[in-house]
């Protein structure tokens, strides 16, 4: 912060005039600007919530109504007559989509953050060239990975199990990337006080360098949850058996191809509000945990 | 590890010579780091199996002539030279479009993030909570925000929200086609997508602004800090370095891995009069529609090349102003 100094001797004045306008005010200005933008932003979160409640009359009027105007639940009593009728029974599919969603998201914040600790704070042989690689992964377009991957799965014998869910979500080089960004900012002098105290290196990984990252957990937490969450690749692609396949897929068998008909709108405008909600649920859930860590605690 | 590191250095100054003797000296410093391998063996191994061996598996394609049936044969350069020399929707409108695309979301995006983050930071801690979520719904929603918000918006006759809101303004006589036109969809698609912009970097610089130690605030106040653009230059971005850094890869890898938003506007694939057209829809019409799947990897692979450079590009922007 040295560099600092001469600089910002010279607007000495503006101090006095930040003080006269005061904090207050500027957070109302600031305030009032977001809330505009915000509400234009927060439209079709809004949308989601009033489509699912819509009566038929009121589905397929173009431009759309934003606002539904006789509120109805129709549509999830359609959306559970017609999951009621399916040969695999919608609770199993619930069953799978919840199962992987927690156990993948789980597993890619432990192996992440494992594997972003010697990243940020170890100087260990390759160390660079790793991380450049997982960069380069970032880069590269899914679409013609996808006959190779098939073919990693089904030779590894892990078509139609759990493992052919999970296991491909696993490695998250984006998470990776966020958690070690974290991590590079807990100070070494930090963990050599932790090493002088006796800790070793797991302790030190899970006292002093997670409590630091952890709002890149939870960040990391509400990506991965809904990147798998909303995922329908790892059942088209990978499970031939429908009693493993998962929600959102399901859900798409149902709506799909119902780009031109009426029948059946109502079930799809209810499902995209079931396959929203635990979304929103997780984001508020672990937002609310980065903002509250954050208000308390900051690197010193 | 200070003391594994004078260790190291020690045997550093002392050794220079045999080839044996520097590769004892090798493993000898793999096995003082053999800790570090086992947090990262989980992730590596996965990391090894469904990414590397995929991506390596894709590339080498790009040599194939391969259609998804037949074995695949070997040609070489082949993909290369036709897609540099002959494939004139690659040339005349994936390539240009795609940097044109680039080259205004990815810093767009990257700024905007960043100015909506500290805004954010600048609330009260309780509706903060709110602010957060309405700025990263379009990222939470992202088919239905297409689908209710821009296309009724855009719509080209005169019911559409911004033809009739123009019209009668009088600010233009007709209706504009603002996502079937070629000179407007790209511009369409680029308001979109900056709309839409506010992701994970988004999340990370939020979280990175509000880490910000307090106490250092104080201090620049202490120092002479003025007005706060200045003390957004000379601290917060500073100290939240790493975050930014973060979000400007993740911008520039989106903003050129971006491929269905001119199709979901236009409502049309191919694009009209390929205005749309972008790298990554050139790779999924060479894959999954014509099944060239040889050609579609040369075409990732050179998708790929394009976003290292544009990476390096920016990292050596930003690395001159810091001091890492």
């Amino acid at each position: 912060m040295a560099a600092v100094t001469p600089k910002a001797r010279r607007f000495n004045p503006f101090r006095r005039r930040s003080k006269l306008f005061g904090w207050d005010t500027s957070q109302k200005v600031i305030t009032f600007f977001l809330v505009i933008l915000g509400l234009f932003m927060l439209l079709p979160l809004v949308y989601i919530f009033n489509h699912a409640l819509k009566p038929y009359s009121e589905l397929f009027i173009f431009p759309p109504n934003i606002f539904v105007i006789n509120p109805t639940l129709s549509n999830f009593t359609e959306l559970f007559v017609v999951t009621r009728d399916s040969t695999v029974p919608a609770s199993r599919y619930l069953f799978n989509s919840i199962l992987i969603a927690v156990l993948a998201t789980g597993a890619v914040i432990v192996v992440s953050a494992l594997a972003a600790y010697p990243l940020a704070k170890h100087r260990f042989p390759g160390s660079k060239a790793l991380f450049s690689i997982i960069i380069i992964s970032l880069m590269f377009v899914p679409e013609t990975m996808m006959i190779p991957r098939y073919v990693v799965i089904s030779s590894i014998g892990i078509i139609d199990t759990y493992w052919g869910h999970i296991l491909p979500h696993v490695a998250a080089p984006v998470s990776v990337f966020l958690m070690k960004q974290f991590m590079d900012q807990v100070p070494d002098e930090l963990i050599e006080a932790g090493k002088i105290d006796g800790a070793r290196e797991f302790g030190i990984f899970i006292r002093i360098v997670m409590p630091i990252c952890l709002p890149a957990v939870a960040t990391s937490a509400i990506l991965q949850f809904q990147n798998i969450w909303g995922s329908t690749e790892t059942s088209v692609l990978f499970m031939t058996d429908d009693a493993m396949k998962t929600f959102p897929f399901f859900l798409q068998t149902l709506t799909q191809n119902l780009a031109n008909s009426v029948a059946r709108q109502g079930a799809a405008a209810a499902a995209s509000l079931v396959m929203f909600l635990p979304t929103l649920f997780i984001f508020l859930v672990f937002q609310r945990k980065v903002i509250a860590t954050m208000a308390h605690s900051g690197i010193k | 590890m200070s003391t594994i590191e004078l260790k190291q250095s020690a045997v550093v100054r002392r050794s220079k010579p045999s080839f044996s003797a520097r590769m004892k000296q090798f493993f000898q410093e793999v096995w003082n780091y053999r800790l570090s391998y086992l947090f990262l063996a989980p992730f590596v191994i996965t990391f090894f199996i469904f990414i590397m061996l995929p991506v390596l598996a894709a590339m080498g394609l790009s040599f194939f002539y391969y259609n998804g049936m037949q074995t695949p044969h070997w040609i070489g350069w082949a993909n290369y030279q036709y897609l540099f020399s002959q494939d004139t929707l690659f040339l005349q409108h994936a390539l240009p479009n795609t940097i044109k695309f680039a080259v205004i979301v990815g810093p767009g995006g990257y700024i905007a993030s960043f100015i909506l983050a500290w805004l954010i930071a600048q609330l009260p801690d309780r509706i903060r909570l709110w602010f957060v979520l309405a700025f990263y719904a379009p990222s939470l929603a992202t088919g239905i925000a297409m689908s209710i918000i821009w296309i009724p918006l855009l719509s080209g006759d005169r019911i559409g929200y911004l033809n009739s809101f123009l019209l009668t303004l009088g600010i233009i006589d007709e209706p504009q086609l603002w996502v079937l036109d070629k000179d407007y969809l790209m511009t369409s698609m680029i308001v979109v997508t900056l709309w839409s912009s506010m992701g994970v970097g988004f999340l990370a610089m939020l979280a990175g602004v509000l880490n910000v130690d307090k106490t250092l605030h104080e201090a620049g106040r202490i120092d002479g800090i003025g007005s706060r653009l200045q003390e957004v230059w000379y601290i917060t971005i500073p100290a939240m370095k790493p975050q930014m850094l973060f979000a400007a890869v993740m911008a520039i890898v989106s903003a050129f891995k971006t491929g269905h938003i001119g199709v979901e506007l236009s409502q049309s694939n191919p694009t009209p009069q390929y205005a749309g057209n972008l790298l990554v829809n050139h790779v999924e019409d060479y894959g999954l529609i014509r099944f060239e799947l040889g050609y579609a990897s040369a075409v990732s692979v050179v998708l790929l090349i394009i976003i290292f450079i544009a990476n390096r590009l920016s990292w050596k922007l930003f690395g001159t102003k810091g001091d890492e």
